[in-house]
């Protein structure tokens, strides 16, 4: 009796702590905080995407976060800062991939302000892949000064800093459209459908073209806000893929684990069967 | 449960020590040969589980503590870096996170089991007393622990929370508004209120630690309860503690375990907020502030309550009153398994603690609001009124003759109509 009611409760919480996680991972399907649903009409409506990384064994397109590196590098970078990355980060496994030399020339790249030199002097220098991301303005201020007062966030961790993620991201950089009828944006602002209360600072800068693609892919808005979003999921989560590797071993570990600890439990009990006293 | 002790060291270091300070002893009597009632279901398990939680915390806690940078500047990127630069760091972060998630989960079911089986029952009222002083010492810990990320969400909370001592300024007019400039130690939560807050969060997991070693002893007084409520009648009605429970907490443990791991790896940020990892901006207040998952049904009580001062006194009494719940309850029979009406109020609340979880986390308008006050008042007439007068006024279902006979059946055969709490207790 003993060992059935055992039995049976082992097999309900297991069913159970299953369930649970079943549900958690078809949630972590979308890795970013998941998309709300549309409430009503005024709420911004985000449509999810598919994405390589999403679900347990998700990984990275590494074609893709080099493009998406591109669109960041030519269109975003004027404005955004990445102050958590490293031009060293662009090479590490895991991430977009670049070979050395690659990461080299891209950190070249950049004019950095270094010193002061033993003369007390502040120099230039040309970006190694040591250095973190060269950031477009020297102070938030001046970044104000430049977007009509509204100061564009830096871009390390976006893809985990809004609901839905990379879907979100994607969503805004396509969400641009002309205003409906009596709708007026204040003076400096767009009309974008995605953003909550649908004025943006931000001005659209996708346009078919703008970002030159060398691997064949079609150079449309909808590819760029598509890459650009893939390659912010990384750099807020570059660990993304280790973090699923690991995973995998610790699932199948602790389910065979559990499989020889549920029988030992069994075969323990068992001497309890009918007894009226333990026999251990 | 005092028993003779079987000890019997065999090494000559054994014997010395036990001579001189007997931790063998102590740990072969309570953790090995200790005599546990044999019909424990899974729902006792949560112990050992929350013991190894608390580890978990203290683990990553303190090699997370070795990088972390408790200033207002440093703080948030620190915690990057840590995910980022440091070897396993990712690990040990959301190991953290999401471990407060899981021990929270763990506390709470460990504490409806208390409740549902009558564990706060004469005489383990120290033993609940201590299992309630540590739940708050969780929830500060807790709540300092997400302050460090210095992220929107936790500067804000703190921002929220600390302010409602400023409530005081309704009772003597500077009392609220000194006291919380002296938790501050300045006139913002700035620089010197996140050190004191790292300091206390570093701290208050070893006074946990503490509390439960005395939780734990006083367990091992009178020993544990069971499912049937009723006392251990002789050496029938329990097994030693190992194999038989360690073997069975290990499964549990494991399948616990198991669900950390799934969103550990797949989901570490599905039971967060977004908003904290929006850097902490003391000029920009968050549309919604909400706390984590594990404090909504405190802060749907709080909201509930149009008077700021009062809010903060049912606040503090929706965990408080648990400490009175031994004398509360005036039932003669511990485990709501035999008690029909009392089962009905039980199950309601359980909904009742899950929908105030709900209601936190919305707006505190409209229907919203409304439900949060009836919920409310059920979660207090639940202690104040429920308790008391269905333990007068309800005939409790027939008891089992002991331990062994709701495992095994009664030595005689079965009369014709089994009563119905023992059929139903047959298939649980
Ligand atoms: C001309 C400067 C500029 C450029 C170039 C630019 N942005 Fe922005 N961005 C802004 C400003 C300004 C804001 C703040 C908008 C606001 O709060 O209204 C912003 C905000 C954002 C946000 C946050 C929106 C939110 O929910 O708060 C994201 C995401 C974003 N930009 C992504 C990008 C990406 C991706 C690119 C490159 C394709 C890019 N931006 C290029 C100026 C720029
Ligand atoms: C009762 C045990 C503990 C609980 C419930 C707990 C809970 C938490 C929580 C909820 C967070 C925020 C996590 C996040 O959102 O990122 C946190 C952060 C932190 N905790 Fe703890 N903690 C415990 C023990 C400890 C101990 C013992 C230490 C150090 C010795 C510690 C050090 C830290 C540090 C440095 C952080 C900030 C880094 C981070 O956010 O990951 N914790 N804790």
């Amino acid at each position: 009796m003993t060992l059935r009611r055992s039995a049976l409760a082992g097999l309900a919480i297991a069913a159970l702590l299953v369930a649970i996680g079943a549900t958690a991972t078809l949630h972590a399907a979308d890795e970013a905080p998941a998309t709300p649903p549309a409430h009503n009409h005024d709420e911004p409506v985000i449509e999810s995407q598919s994405w390589s990384f999403n679900g347990p064994f998700g990984t990275f397109d590494r074609a893709q976060l080099q493009r998406g590196y591109r669109v960041y590098h030519d269109v975003c970078s004027t404005c955004h800062s990445m102050r958590l990355l490293s031009y060293r980060n662009l090479g590490e496994t895991g991430g977009p991939e670049f070979p050395k030399d690659a990461v080299e020339a891209l950190a070249a790249q950049a004019e950095m302000t270094d010193g002061p030199n033993d003369k007390g002097e502040m120099f230039k220098r040309p970006g190694r892949p040591s250095d973190r991301f060269r950031q477009p303005f020297p102070n938030p201020e001046t970044a104000r000064v430049a977007n009509n007062g509204a100061l564009p966030p830096d871009l390390s961790v976006m893809a985990k800093a809004r609901e839905g993620g990379p879907d979100y991201i994607h969503a805004l950089l396509t969400g641009y459209r002309d205003p409906p009828a009596g709708f007026k944006p204040a003076p400096g602002m767009h009309y974008n459908k995605a953003f909550p209360g649908h004025q943006i600072a931000m001005p659209p800068l996708l346009s078919d073209g703008v970002v030159t693609y060398t691997d064949g892919t079609k150079p449309t808005v909808d590819n760029y806000a598509r890459d650009v979003a893939a390659y912010l999921m990384w750099t807020a989560e570059p660990k993304l893929e280790e973090r699923h590797k690991l995973g995998l071993r610790v699932m199948v570990f602790l389910i065979a684990f559990a499989v020889i600890m549920y029988l030992a439990k069994r075969a323990v009990w068992a001497r309890m069967h009918g007894h009226a006293a333990p026999t251990a | 449960m005092a028993h003779a002790s079987s000890y019997q060291p065999t090494s000559s270091f054994g014997q010395w020590l036990d001579a001189r300070l007997p931790v063998g002893r102590v740990m072969h009597d309570q953790f090995m040969t200790f005599p546990t009632p044999r019909n424990l279901n899974y729902w006792w398990t949560f112990g050992g589980i929350l013991t190894f939680m608390l580890a978990v915390q203290i683990a990553t806690g303190v090699v997370l503590a070795m990088h972390y940078v408790p200033t207002p500047e440093g703080a948030f990127d620190s915690v990057e870096t840590i995910m980022r630069d440091v070897n396993w760091g990712w690990l040990l972060r959301y190991s953290h996170a999401v471990g407060g998630s899981m021990f929270f989960l763990a506390a709470y079911i460990h504490t409806f089991r208390g409740l549902y089986y009558g564990s706060y029952k004469a005489p383990r009222e120290v033993l609940w007393i201590l299992g309630v002083l540590i739940l708050l010492l969780m929830i500060a810990t807790a709540f300092m622990g997400y302050s460090l990320v210095w992220g929107q969400m936790s500067f804000w909370a703190v921002t929220v929370i600390t302010n409602l001592f400023s409530s005081l300024d309704a009772v003597i007019p500077g009392l609220g508004t000194k006291l919380v400039q002296w938790i501050w130690g300045g006139f913002a939560v700035g620089a010197p209120t996140l050190n004191r807050l790292f300091s206390l969060h570093y701290l208050f997991p070893f006074l946990i630690a503490g509390v439960v070693v005395l939780h734990i002893w006083a367990l091992h007084v009178p020993g544990n309860n069971n499912p049937t409520g009723i006392d251990v009648k002789g050496p029938r009605d329990t097994v030693p503690f190992h194999p038989y429970y360690t073997i069975k907490d290990g499964f549990a443990l494991l399948m616990f375990v198991l669900l950390f791991a799934v969103l550990l790896f797949y989901a570490p940020n599905l039971l967060g907020h977004s908003d904290n990892y929006i850097p902490a901006n003391p000029l920009q207040t968050p549309p919604h502030i909400v706390p984590e998952w594990y404090f909504l049904p405190f802060y749907a009580v709080l909201r509930a309550i149009p008077n700021k001062l009062m809010g903060v006194i049912a606040l503090i009494s929706s965990i408080a009153i648990l400490f009175f719940v031994p004398w509360l309850d005036t039932s003669k029979v511990r485990s709501t398994r035999y008690r029909p009406i009392y089962k009905w109020f039980f199950w309601v609340f359980v909904v009742t603690a899950i929908v105030l979880g709900y209601l936190g986390s919305q707006p505190p308008e409209g229907w919203y609001l409304i439900f949060g006050r009836i919920f409310t008042a059920y979660y207090f007439l639940f202690f104040l009124v429920v308790m008391p007068v269905v333990g007068l006024l309800e005939k409790p279902a027939k008891l089992p003759g002991s331990i062994t006979e709701s495992v095994l059946g009664p030595d005689e055969p079965l009369p014709l109509s089994v009563p119905k709490a023992r059929q139903r207790e047959q298939v649980l």
